[in-house]
């Protein structure tokens, strides 16, 4: 449980405007070996890009709340499905030009299904 | 022999007897128990289900609020984005684990613990600052309410966990163990009556045959006994005295 006391950060994948919102927010940190804990992902970036900054964000120890913009969620779907573990807490996020689909959302996906049984 | 399902490997004892029903009584109890775990578990869980779906609605809206008012901020300032995310140091918001328990199962829960800091305060020196100030605003209150969603998250899937788990324990409690202990009971109480009919059967052919042999040596002292009074009989006979006719002599033809 000692783990959980450590995690304090939120770190975000997403595009431009939500990350410069939530920066805003005073939820940017750069660490001391210059590692970021936000990613902003363009029409550009490639999809391993994405998939290894989700990798590493998961398995840091300090983060306790991710969240992504739920179109780039989108391009690694199979990642983020498989994702399980209770911390960090995965947060799909609309994005400005993305409006929010409750339906794509891996968790109320779940909590759909657990709904209709 | 009930040799009816799988039953446990132990030898059919009274006090084997004894321990499994204590150890049957236990799983009843247990059963019991983590039934009422599950169903603790199962209201919680329903209740957040129902607030993680309304809280998944509310940060649609919040968030195109948010959206907006960044809006607002570029057509004020110009894209601040290059600077904001230059800018970034060190978080000044920050959120704090607590935990709850529920029957046994901790939930964490997320605390924002925002630090007032002096970030991006250059960020619209020239315009637009009053934008830049209501968007951090407008933000930081989104990721308030993304925060309580990510606490309420994080429950429901320790929760959704915790529960499987339960069930699985509950189910096999109920379709395994418990049955398995059953037979071993109807397993040992069958054998022990079937020791105990083997047990009379035995003393009873143990009594017939000593009745038999109680007959047999009878008959034979009996037999002995005559023999020893006709032996002790014929040196009378010998002697002169006695009845001649008491006895029966070999030698008499008539």
């Amino acid at each position: 449980m000692a783990t959980q006391q450590d995690r304090n950060l939120l770190a975000v994948i997403g595009d431009e405007d939500s990350v410069t919102g939530l920066l805003l927010a005073g939820i940017g940190n750069v660490g001391q070996d210059q590692k970021k804990n936000f990613l902003v992902v363009d029409s550009k970036t490639q999809i391993p890009v994405i998939e290894q900054a989700f990798e590493e964000f998961t398995t840091r120890k300090d983060i306790a709340i991710l969240l992504i913009n739920q179109h780039i969620a989108e391009k690694i779907r199979p990642m983020v499905d498989k994702y399980q573990a209770a911390f960090p807490a995965l947060l799909e996020i609309p994005s400005k030009d993305h409006p929010y689909d409750p339906s794509k959302d891996s968790i109320l996906k779940r909590v759909q299904k657990l709904f209709g049984e | 022999m009930s040799g009816t399902g799988p039953r446990e490997n132990i030898f059919p004892t009274r006090m084997a007897l004894t321990n499994t029903k204590l150890r049957l009584k236990g799983a009843q109890t247990g059963h019991s128990l983590l039934a009422k775990k599950r169903d603790a578990l199962t209201t919680r869980f329903r209740a957040i289900l129902r607030r993680v779906d309304e809280a998944k609605r509310k940060m649609g809206r919040v968030m195109q609020l948010a959206s907006f008012s960044l809006a607002e901020v570029t057509y004020a300032t110009g894209d601040i984005s290059y600077l904001v995310q230059e800018q970034a140091k060190s978080a000044s918001f920050k959120v704090k684990a607590r935990q709850e328990n529920v029957s046994g199962v901790v939930l964490p829960a997320f605390e924002v613990d925002r630090v007032p800091g002096s970030d991006f305060n250059l960020t619209g020196l020239g315009r637009g600052g009053q934008q830049v100030l209501k968007a951090k605003e407008v933000y930081a209150k989104a990721v308030e309410t993304l925060v309580e969603l990510a606490s309420l998250q994080t429950a429901f899937m320790i929760l959704d966990e915790v529960i499987r788990a339960t069930n699985r324990r509950v189910n096999a409690i109920e379709h395994v163990v418990i049955p398995r202990l059953e037979n071993t009971i109807k397993y040992i109480t069958s054998e022990l009556d079937e020791m105990d009919r083997e047990e009379f059967f035995r003393l009873k052919k143990v009594q017939g045959k000593k009745k038999r042999d109680a007959e047999a040596s009878e008959a034979l002292r009996k037999a002995l006994g005559a023999q020893e009074e006709e032996a002790s009989a014929a040196p009378d006979v010998a002697g002169g005295g006695g009845d001649l006719l008491g006895s029966k002599d070999e030698d008499v033809i008539f």
